[in-house]
C-alpha cells in the first residue's frame, strides 16, 4: 500500500469486477494474482468477455494461473512498448461498455493509463492495484529525460547524469514520477543514497 | 440573499408563444448591459411576485452562450402544479421588471469527452439548445436524441433538426417511435459521455440501463428539477432561530422557512445541488423525500432533508435551522 502524501501522488485499490460488455485486463509480474484473486469475485462467465494482456517475467511465472481463467484472450507481449500500438488501436475502436483493469508495477498502470487517458477514458473509471514492485518511473525536471526502475532516493538521471530527489508530484500525462536535482547549490554535497522503493 | 444567488434586475423583452403547452420569456438587463457568461446546461431561478406570494422556479437557459445580450427560457404550462408556470404564462408581459438569479450550472459538458451523446424528453430540451449551440460553435461531436409526444408538441425540433442536420433524431410517441436504448448505449466510441433531461422516468430507465452496459457513472450526466409538490400542512420548530412556522399546502418547506425570515441557502431549488441539506434534530412521523440528492441511506436516516422539495406528515418536526 502506498501512503498519501501530496495530491497527485496515484493511489491504487484493489480490482473489483465491474458492470460492463467487455473487459480488458493490463498486468505485469505480480499483477497477474490481483486478476486471479479478483476473479473469485466475479461472476460467471464473466472471463467469456475478457482479454487479458499480461507482460510475464523471464521465468513466465503465472502465466498458467491466467491460461486456468480461460479469458476469450491472452496475450503476452514482451514488454510495454511493445503491446503500446495494439493498445491504441483497441482504445480506438473499442466501445462504451468496456471496462479497463490495469494491476502490476506503477510503471506499467500509469502507462497504460496514460493510452487510456487519451482516449477519453476518465482515470476515476479504470480500477487498478499496485502489486509487486515500487520501482518508480521518473521524468528528469532538467533534461525531460525517463528514467525506468528507479528504486533508490535520490536517484541518478540516466540521461543528464544529475543527481535527482524523487519527488511524490506525479505527472498523469507523462506517467512519471518528477526528480529534481538535489544539490544545485553544491554538487560536491552527495547525500547518501538509499534503497527507498523496493 | 443566498449563496451563489446574487439576483439580476431584467426586464421581459418579449414572451413568444411556441406551441400549445410551451412559451418562451426573454430577459435583457434593465440598465442594458451585458449579460453575465454561461455555459450550456446553466439555469437561473427567476421570482415570481405573484401578489404577497412569491416562488422561486429554477429554468434552464436556451440560448446560445455566446450572445449574452438576452437569456431565453422555455416553460411548459403545468396547469395541476402550484402555479408558478400558469402565473409565468398568464402574468408575465413585455415590459414587466422581474429579479433572476445570477446563472449556476448543475448539468454542464464534460469538455474533456471524445463524444456526447444527449437524450432529451418533453420540455427536458431546453439545456439541450444551450449545449449543442455551445458544440456546434466549438466544432464538438454530439448526437441528440429528442423523444417527444407529437411532432406539434415537439418544442424546438425544427429548430434543432435546420441547425444541427441528422446529429438530431427524433422520437415521437404517437408514432410509437422508440429509441432502441440497448443498441444505442452499446455503438458508442469509448470515451462517450451521456447527458440525460426529462422526466424522471426517463431518467431513472436510462441511468439504469447505462450501468448495467458499463457506463461508469462519472460519465452519466443527468438533470431534473423535481418540482415542488403540494401536501398536506405541517409545523416545523427550527431550533436555532427559535421559530415555529407552518407550512403551507401549496408552499414548500424551503418556502416556508424563508416567509418566516429565516435566509437558508439553495441553488436549485429542484433537489439536485445538495445547497439547502437540513440536519433534522428530531422527528416523529414520516418524510416525504423527493430531492435526488440525498442517498437512500440518508432517507431512511430520517436525520436529514432538503426543505426545497420535501415535505413531512406527523406530530412534530424539529430542524437544526
Ligand atoms: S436547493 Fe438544491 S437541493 Fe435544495
Amino acid at each position: 500500500m502506498t501512503a498519501k502524501t501530496i495530491i497527485s501522488r496515484p493511489i491504487y485499490g484493489t480490482l473489483s469486477p465491474q458492470p460492463g460488455k467487455h473487459h480488458l485486463f493490463i498486468a505485469d509480474a505480480e499483477g497477474a494474482l490481483a486478476i486471479t484473486d479478483m476473479a473469485g469475485k466475479a461472476p460467471p462467465g464473466f472471463f467469456d468477455g475478457a482479454e487479458i494482456v499480461f507482460i510475464p517475467d523471464p521465468e513466465g511465472k503465472h502465466i498458467s494461473a491466467l491460461e486456468a481463467l480461460e479469458p476469450a484472450q491472452l496475450h503476452l507481449p514482451p514488454s510495454f512498448a511493445s503491446l503500446l500500438p495494439r493498445l491504441r488501436q483497441t482504445l480506438t475502436n473499442a466501445h462504451m461498455g468496456l471496462r479497463l483493469y490495469l494491476a502490476g508495477t506503477e510503471g506499467l498502470i500509469g502507462q497504460a493509463m496514460q493510452a487510456a487517458l487519451e482516449a477519453g477514458v476518465d482515470h476515476t473509471s479504470i480500477e487498478t492495484e499496485h502489486r509487486g514492485s515500487l520501482a518508480r518511473r521518473m521524468q528528469c525536471v532538467h533534461c525531460k529525460g525517463i528514467t525506468e526502475n528507479v528504486t533508490t532516493q535520490p536517484a541518478a538521471c540516466s540521461h543528464c547524469g544529475l543527481l535527482l530527489l524523487v519527488r511524490d508530484h506525479y505527472s498523469r500525462r507523462l506517467a512519471a514520477f518528477q526528480g529534481v536535482c538535489i544539490n544545485a547549490e553544491d554538487r560536491s554535497e552527495i547525500p547518501p543514497m538509499e534503497e527507498a522503493f523496493p | 440573499m443566498s449563496t451563489g444567488t446574487t439576483k439580476l434586475d431584467v426586464v421581459v423583452s418579449d414572451v413568444v408563444p411556441v406551441n400549445d403547452l410551451v412559451t418562451r420569456f426573454h430577459f435583457r438587463r434593465r440598465d442594458g448591459e451585458l449579460l453575465p457568461t454561461f455555459s450550456g446546461g446553466a439555469h437561473v431561478v427567476v421570482e415570481m411576485r405573484d401578489g404577497d406570494r412569491t416562488r422561486l422556479n429554477p429554468y434552464s437557459l436556451m440560448g446560445s452562450p455566446l450572445d449574452t445580450r438576452e437569456y431565453t427560457i422555455s416553460i411548459r404550462r403545468d396547469d395541476v402544479g402550484r402555479g408558478g408556470s400558469l402565473f409565468m404564462h398568464r402574468q408575465v408581459k413585455p415590459g414587466l421588471e422581474m429579479v433572476i438569479s445570477y446563472p449556476v450550472n448543475l448539468f454542464s459538458l464534460d469538455l474533456r469527452a471524445r463524444k456526447h451523446l444527449m437524450l432529451a424528453g418533453g420540455i427536458g430540451i431546453t439545456p439541450f439548445m444551450a449545449q449543442t449551440a455551445q458544440l456546434a460553435g466549438a466544432g464538438g461531436n454530439f448526437e441528440l436524441h429528442y423523444t417527444c409526444r407529437t411532432a406539434s408538441l415537439g418544442t424546438y425540433a425544427d429548430v434543432l433538426r435546420e441547425r444541427h442536420g441528422n446529429r438530431v433524431r427524433l422520437y415521437h410517441d404517437d408514432r410509437e417511435e422508440r429509441i432502441d436504448l440497448e443498441r444505442l448505449l452499446s455503438s458508442q466510441p469509448l470515451g462517450t459521455h451521456l447527458y440525460v433531461c426529462g422526466p424522471a422516468g426517463m431518467i431513472n430507465w436510462v441511468r439504469a440501463r447505462a450501468a448495467s452496459l458499463g457506463w461508469p457513472p462519472e460519465t452519466v450526466h443527468f438533470e431534473h428539477f423535481a418540482a415542488p409538490q403540494p401536501g398536506a400542512p405541517f409545523d416545523v420548530e427550527l431550533a436555532v432561530s427559535g421559530k415555529t412556522i407552518r407550512v403551507g399546502e401549496q408552499q414548500s418547506l424551503l418556502e416556508a422557512i424563508e416567509a418566516a425570515g429565516v435566509d437558508p441557502p439553495y441553488l436549485c431549488r429542484g433537489g439536485v445541488c445538495g445547497q439547502c441539506e437540513t440536519n433534522v434534530i428530531s422527528s416523529d412521523g414520516k418524510f416525504i423525500h423527493n430531492d435526488h440528492w440525498l442517498s437512500e441511506e440518508d432517507h431512511r436516516s430520517g436525520c436529514k432533508i432538503m426543505p426545497c422539495v420535501s415535505r413531512f406528515e406527523g406530530k412534530s418536526l424539529v430542524l437544526e435551522r
